[in-house]
């Protein structure tokens, strides 16, 4: 990618609205973003983004915007909340999307923190969020709403709608023809571009400070190693605020044009996904999971005959695909099956996931389980890890096409330095490491050493291969009463990998045996016991039926079957609700707080390891509208195997 | 919206828009309604409450043209419709949704909410067949106006789903959303909270007041849930035995000593409970 005439890389020499004005001059008609309103996809070209681009930026510009002044964008994926964040760095602003669900006491953090001016809300729920607010911040000066639902009898001195701003912005430009083009010159690939918050398991969140060239540098990275083409279909449904949407919604779709196509709602993705048929793709585990579950409920409820070929078809296809992974050459005639399991069963499912033009699909954040990440291959579809941090400006490292692997996150992208440190952890020097965290020089200093290594927190190696393999958390990598190496996020990830068990959490550092909280998976579990003709009438009901433990309990003996016997879970008990980010219990990304939880649940740990046979969940839930409530509930603590013994001689 | 038929009306917010005068209906010996008056003026949200068997569905049904009033008439921005059918009631602006949910179940949601706009639609069998000048323009406004409405009461992951297979509160919305399809002035709605969890409730309530503030259209609305028929309401109408008792907003109406009695049944009321 590096440019031809000056030698120079796009990284070093551009901004994002630089690179924004390159494209409407060289593809002005080109898509760029699409978004489905009222059931049909409207097209924005290049120039069409740029006319938006432009008129906002003025607009911002008449309403008093300063260099450096920092914007929100808060929602789900609209094109003018991405406008609006090219918009602000177009005058040299900062863009600070936040997580949309988050609740106002988060919301009052990272704006305060942030010193947010600007915030662009999607819609009348946003906006009541962010007005009730306002007291608590002093910096804010204007709310600009995209959605004019529900909005006409507000009166509010800060609050315009988005058509109001680029009118302002019109005119302004009317009066100042060449502003705009001498701000968007003014502006240097080493300006900051984005806050990007991380999630903060322990803590209060960070600003990630990344600058042009830390993102653009991280997409041309990517694309050294990956194929990438102008006009190839991305779905922006990912949360605007996690980095990883901004480097392809954002980053990518200007360095190469790939166009952004923003679903209907956050319900209409899978429809969307079809109707749209992307040839590229990134989606968290629990999107691949959900995807399989979809199609074994469909195979379920097909004829017996359909049901047959294929559960004959799925079997053939992981088969082979642990075959080719092995390298060892697939026989002639399972080939021919396998090649008429394309015309009759992988195909048409591809087709009805709407993944029947992908060309590659990642998957990221947390691992998913090699049986789920077979299947998909198996059945064509081009999955394959991806490594990143909000830190590292979201891509580290990527697999290639005929290495994909479950168990490693693959090669560094192209000018990926990484060295593993004598603790284990992961170190990176790049051109994405970001600019430090705002206003936190100490947690900077933390991070990136003297000599320049990015301290990831991850604890990995390298296998022969030269793939990157991540084992946990560095800091969650403990040692148990023997001495034994505890790593709970690993088997945590072996229990999640059973369709009932949406969560769980292991406790074992400085402890005699490993011990575990679970969390059902309402979906699957109910699904399970409505089977079986179990009545129950809640989550808590039915975590609390003798049966769910028992169904529990297979599933832990299942994967304690694939840990070393120090390591295995000898007790736990099922939780009579599921983690929620509203009660501080995980992050908006779904990451544990295992500080929060092992001081919450410090009662329950006791039990563990005193021997009790049960404990008392005190939960303090948090509903929707803000209210609370306690509730408690008695729940058996279950033994596994000779756990018993185990616990009589500790 | 400017699509909404209401826009167009003769009449100002806050004038007479419809108006029932002493209006009776008998079924042999059973008076269910007895001379009730109501006034509805434009742009309000009016609550008919009452006990069970009070006649708050029967005095709708007469509005709607589903029983034809022993007595009395009903009058609609100064037009009599007393004796109107069903169709030319709704035709006028005059919309319902029912106490047992009334639709298509086999149907999309898309398909029930584009029945609604059967009253727009004007091109003939054939231009349909043929689907070329009036026929596509009609029915790509309706269509609109449809997208309109699913956009509204945020259906959109639902537009093909068959309505049988909904959840009921989910029904209850596509059944506002029929109603809405009319672009009707005046939205008469029977008991659309009726089975719904405190949440589905608090969202009805919420499209109820979107729609009646934002569109302009006023609402008659017949509600058990005390709560939301106090917050919401302009003026509550009580109906008991199949006669009016009392009528005010919502804080006259709550101390009203009648409406007290015929709710709780104190002694001092005297032989009708």
């Amino acid at each position: 990618m590096a440019d031809t005439a000056s030698g120079k890389r796009l990284s070093e020499q551009f901004t994002l609205p630089q690179l924004l004005a390159r494209n409407v001059a060289g593809h002005p008609d080109a898509p760029a973003m699409r978004e489905k309103d009222r059931g049909i996809w409207i097209t924005h070209s290049w120039a069409e983004y740029d006319r938006h681009v432009s008129d906002f930026a003025n607009g911002l510009a008449a309403l008093g915007f300063r260099r450096g002044d920092k914007t929100t964008v808060v929602g789900d994926n609209r094109p003018r909340l991405y406008w609006a964040q090219i918009a602000a760095q177009s005058l040299g602003g900062i863009a600070v999307p936040v997580f949309q669900d988050s609740i106002a006491s988060e919301l009052v953090y990272v704006l305060n923190h942030a010193e947010v001016a600007v915030i662009v809300a999607e819609d009348q729920e946003q906006v009541d969020k962010v007005l009730s607010l306002r007291d608590q911040l002093p910096s804010l000066r204007l709310v600009v709403y995209d959605d004019p639902r529900g909005m006409s009898d507000y009166e509010s001195d800060i609050l315009k709608s988005f058509e109001e701003v680029e009118r302002l912005g019109r005119e302004y430009a009317a009066a100042h023809p060449s502003f705009l083009k001498d701000e968007i010159a003014k502006g240097k690939s080493t300006d900051v571009a984005l806050f990007a918050y991380t999630s903060g398991t322990t803590g209060k969140p960070k600003g990630a400070m990344l600058t042009h060239a830390n993102l653009i540098g991280s997409a041309e990275g990517f694309i050294e190693v990956e194929e990438l083409h102008r006009g190839d279909e991305w779905l922006s449904y990912l949360p605007m605020a996690w980095v990883g949407d901004a480097i392809f919604s954002l980053v990518l779709s200007t360095v190469v044009g790939i166009t952004c196509n923003c679903p209907e709602s956050p319900e209409t993705v899978q429809r969307d996904l079809r109707e749209l048929g992307p040839q590229i793709m990134l989606a968290p585990p629990r999107i691949w999971e959900n995807m399989l579950t979809t199609i074994n409920v469909k195979a379920a409820d097909a004829s017996p005959l359909k049901r047959r070929v294929f559960e004959y078809f799925r079997r053939l296809a992981e088969e082979v695909e642990l075959e080719r992974s092995e390298g060892r050459a697939v026989p002639g005639g399972k080939r021919f099956m396998h090649w008429l399991g394309e015309w009759l069963v992988y195909g048409p499912v591809r087709d009805q996931l709407g993944l029947r033009r992908l060309r590659w699909a990642y998957t990221g954040g947390a691992p998913l389980g090699a049986d789920t990440f077979r299947m998909f291959r198996g059945f064509g579809i081009n999955l394959k890890q991806v490594y990143g941090s909000t830190e590292t400006s979201a891509l580290v490292a990527v697999q290639k096409d005929d290495e994909a692997d479950p168990n490693t996150v693959g090669r560094p992208c192209h000018g990926i330095e990484i060295k593993i440190a004598e603790n284990g952890e992961l170190l990176i020097k790049s051109r994405g490491i970001f600019a430090g965290y705002y206003k936190q020089e100490d947690a900077t200093r933390d991070a990136i050493d003297p000599e320049g290594w990015f301290h990831t927190g991850d604890a990995g190696f390298v296998d022969p291969r030269g793939h990157l393999v991540i084992i946990d958390r560095a800091k969650d990598v403990g040692k148990m009463a023997d001495g034994t190496p505890f790593a709970p996020q690993f088997i945590e990830n072996k229990l999640k990998f059973s369709p009932f068990i949406r969560e769980a959490i292991c406790f074992g550092n400085q402890r005699p045996y490993v011990t575990a909280m679970i969390a059902i998976d309402l979906t699957t579990a109910g699904h399970w016991a409505e089977k079986r003709g179990l009545a129950y009438t809640s989550y808590v009901d039915l975590s609390l039926k003798p049966e769910m433990a028992k169904l529990i309990l297979g599933e832990i003996e299942k994967c304690n079957a694939g840990l070393p016997a120090e390591t295995r879970i000898k007790r736990f008990l099922l939780l009579t609700k599921d983690f929620d980010a509203d009660d501080a219990e995980i992050t908006r990304t779904r990451k544990l707080r295992r500080s929060f939880i092992a001081e919450k649940y410090a009662p329950v740990i006791e039990a563990f390891y005193g021997g009790a046979t049960g404990a008392e969940l005190v939960s303090e839930v948090t509903y929707e509208d803000g209210r609370k409530a306690t509730v408690r509930s008695d729940v058996v603590i279950h033994d596994i195997g000779g756990a018993a013994a185990t616990r009589k001689a500790a | 919206m400017s699509a909404t038929a209401s826009a167009s009306a003769g009449i100002a917010p806050g004038d007479l828009q419809l108006s029932v005068r002493g209006v009776s209906k008998r079924f042999g010996g059973v008076r269910a309604v007895e001379a009730i008056d109501l006034d509805v003026h434009k742009g309000q949200i009016l609550s008919v409450i009452g006990p069970n068997g009070a006649g708050k569905t029967s005095l709708l049904n007469m509005i709607s043209g589903f029983y034809q009033p022993d007595t009395g008439t009903v009058t609609l921005e100064g037009r009599d419709i007393t004796s109107s059918r069903p169709s030319q009631i709704a035709e006028r602006g005059i919309a319902r949704t029912f106490q047992n949910i009334a639709l298509f179940r086999g149907m999309t949601v898309l398909d029930n909410l584009m029945l609604g706009r059967h009253v727009h639609m004007k091109a003939g069998v054939l231009s349909s067949f043929i689907y070329w000048g009036l026929a596509q323009k009609e029915e790509i406004r309706n269509r609109e106006r449809v997208e309109e409405i699913i956009d509204f009461l945020k259906l959109q992951d639902l537009r093909k789903q068959p309505t049988g297979a909904l959840a009921y509160g989910l029904q209850k919305r596509v059944e506002l959303g029929r109603a809405l399809a009319l672009d009707p002035k005046v939205l008469l709605l029977d008991e659309p909270m009726g089975g719904m969890n405190q949440d589905e409730k608090e969202d009805m309530a919420r499209y109820i007041l979107d729609v009646n503030e934002e569109w302009g259209v006023t609402v008659v609305l017949i509600e058990h849930d005390m709560g939301v028929v106090m917050d919401i309401s302009d003026y509550v109408v009580v109906l008991e035995q199949g006669s009016r008792i009392a009528g005010g907003t919502p804080d006259e109406v709550q101390r009203n000593p009648e409406v007290i009695r015929a709710y709780l049944g104190t002694s001092k009321g005297g032989g009708t409970v």
